[in-house]
């Protein structure tokens, strides 16, 4: 069965100077895209991934990971949109980098699709009214 | 000469016995197709329309009454947005795009600039309580040196809405032809075109559907910030001689509009507080003007539609902060509004500034406060400037 997850990993700085990530996709055969990656100034990594794949390679990968020392942790940052503040101009459709807002095409409102939201926040700080914001 | 010819009072007195037929700029597209000008002149009374959009030139006078011992307010914050106190002791004037003080602008690149005088303008018609902090230099008719104190909108003893230039007719559409992402009053704009940005109501905006300014001048009575304003003046920036098409609808930035009214009457959901990333704080209005079909020609004039409006595209990158405008191209409304244009030979994504969804709502609450008798066209006691003028 395909599942697609998406996770915060952690690098010790032992570990930023190596091709980790890569070798999910060669060894276990999954997909991944990079939302957001960073090394900070002590040298730790960190990366927000969606990884995509068959269920088996994605708990193989998982294991890989824990055993080389990243520390693995569930993503669970979420982007809101608060109806009550939004005033359907369309801002946010222009800027959203996977399309997660669309127009109607005859009301004109803005429909958010969270499930396809990543969470980058690109819109949070766009949206002249603020109707968008980091959920719980 | 007309065939069909109606004043401004017989309209009125059709409205107060409840009669006239009301319809919106854009029930009116289908209404001039169908019966052509003279038939949707002579069905038709009064056409509504309606734009909803950050409107950088507004403001609102407040004053916040006299205090004891008196104090003449020298320097003046709401909320810690700094007011124009350079009137008499206790009037001010809160500016829409004024940061608050401590914002730190765009030195933490780009500025988020999270609350400003729009913001102040929308606490208050939400009936929030807003601080005032008056600091005074001390006369002897007004000694007092500093005074805080906690207001409601209702605890100013006058507050009016007086917006020197709103509702421009027509206007640009931003682009970014340069190599980096840039942020400006027209929304962020990414490189190498990646988006293309418009800010009208196009066919519903209520100059676009009277192009000469016949029905629309000083005393319109207007619906502003969802309660009852007036068209003062000319807006500052007002340009009649802006090019237009054969039918007369300004292809560029044209006319615009001074608007005055009580905020007391006004409403948060047609007054937002606006911040615009890069840019700077700024004020969401609501703005419907009814416009009279006094003869064919103002029909012909309110049946216009989104393919018979254009708008000229403009780098944002480099050309308009040089003030080196050059027009990249012409788009129609229709167009813009299918979420994509042709441009340079690719397909860029256009989104508004503007909200089209408020705007309708708006044509349509005029539309009701007329059809109910409770809103009157106000005559026009002196013209704007206009073309054939």
């Amino acid at each position: 069965m395909q599942v697609s997850r998406r996770i915060v990993l952690h690098f010790p700085a032992s570990l930023t100077g190596q091709p980790i990530v890569y070798r999910l996709a060669r060894d276990y055969g999954l997909e991944f895209n990079i939302i957001k990656a960073s090394v900070s100034p002590e040298e730790e990594g960190l990366m927000v991934l969606e990884v995509r794949g068959d269920e088996q390679g994605v708990e193989a990968g998982m294991k890989y990971l824990s055993e080389k020392g990243v520390m693995i942790e569930p993503f669970s940052q979420r982007v809101v949109l608060r109806e009550e503040r939004c005033i359907h101009c369309g801002l946010c459709v222009g800027l959203c980098p996977v399309g997660a807002f669309r127009m109607e095409p005859d009301t004109y409102y803005i429909r958010f699709e969270e499930e396809r939201c990543l969470a980058c926040g690109l819109c949070i700080k766009a949206c002249p009214p603020r109707a968008m914001e980091v959920g719980l | 000469m007309a065939k069909v010819c109606k004043t401004f009072e017989e309209i009125n007195e059709r409205i107060r016995r409840g009669e006239a037929v009301v319809v919106t700029a854009e029930e009116m597209v289908e209404i001039v197709e169908e019966k052509g000008p003279e038939g949707a002149a002579k069905e038709v009374d009064v056409v509504t329309t309606g734009t909803f959009a950050p409107m950088c030139s507004s403001g609102a006078f407040l004053n916040f009454g006299h205090t004891r011992p008196r104090i003449k307010g020298h320097r003046v914050l709401i909320n810690n947005v700094p007011a124009y106190a350079g009137l008499a002791a206790v009037d001010i004037y809160v500016g829409a795009t004024e940061p608050a003080i401590d914002d730190p602008l765009n030195k933490v690149y780009p500025g988020s600039f999270d609350y400003g005088g729009g913001h102040v303008i929308e606490d208050l018609v939400a009936g929030r309580t807003v601080h005032l902090v008056v600091e005074g230099y001390g006369t002897h008719c007004y000694p007092n040196r500093r005074v805080e104190m906690d207001l409601r909108l209702s605890d100013f003893r006058d507050a009016f809405l007086f917006n020197p230039r709103n509702c421009y007719q027509n206007y640009n559409c931003a682009v970014n032809l340069s190599d980096r992402i840039i942020y400006t009053y027209m929304g962020v704009l990414k490189p190498h075109a990646g988006n293309i940005n418009y800010c009208s109501a196009g066919q519903l905006s209520p100059l676009l559907n009277d192009p000469f300014y016949r029905t629309i001048g000083i005393g319109t009575r207007i619906f502003l910030g969802g309660g009852e304003g007036y068209v003062v003046w000319h807006g500052t920036q007002h340009n009649p001689q802006a090019p237009r098409t054969s039918a007369g609808v300004p292809k560029a930035p044209a006319g615009t509009l001074a608007v005055i009214g009580d905020l007391k009457g006004m409403s948060s959901e047609w007054l937002k507080g606006a911040s615009i990333q890069g840019y700077g704080p700024s004020l969401f209005v609501g703005i419907g003007i009814p416009i009279p079909v006094l003869d064919e020609e103002m029909a012909r004039f309110t049946g216009v539609k989104d393919e018979d409006v254009y708008a000229q595209i403009v780098d944002f990158g480099w050309d308009y902060p040089q003030m080196e405008v050059q027009v990249l191209g012409e788009v129609s409304y229709k167009e813009l509004r299918s979420g994509k244009v042709l441009f340079q030979g690719k397909e860029v994504p256009t989104v508004p500034l503007s909200s089209y969804v408020k705007a309708r709502q708006i044509a349509e609450t005029l539309k009701g406060w007329i059809k109910e008798g409770r809103f009157l066209l106000g005559k026009p006691q002196g013209r704007l400037p206009s073309q054939s003028s």
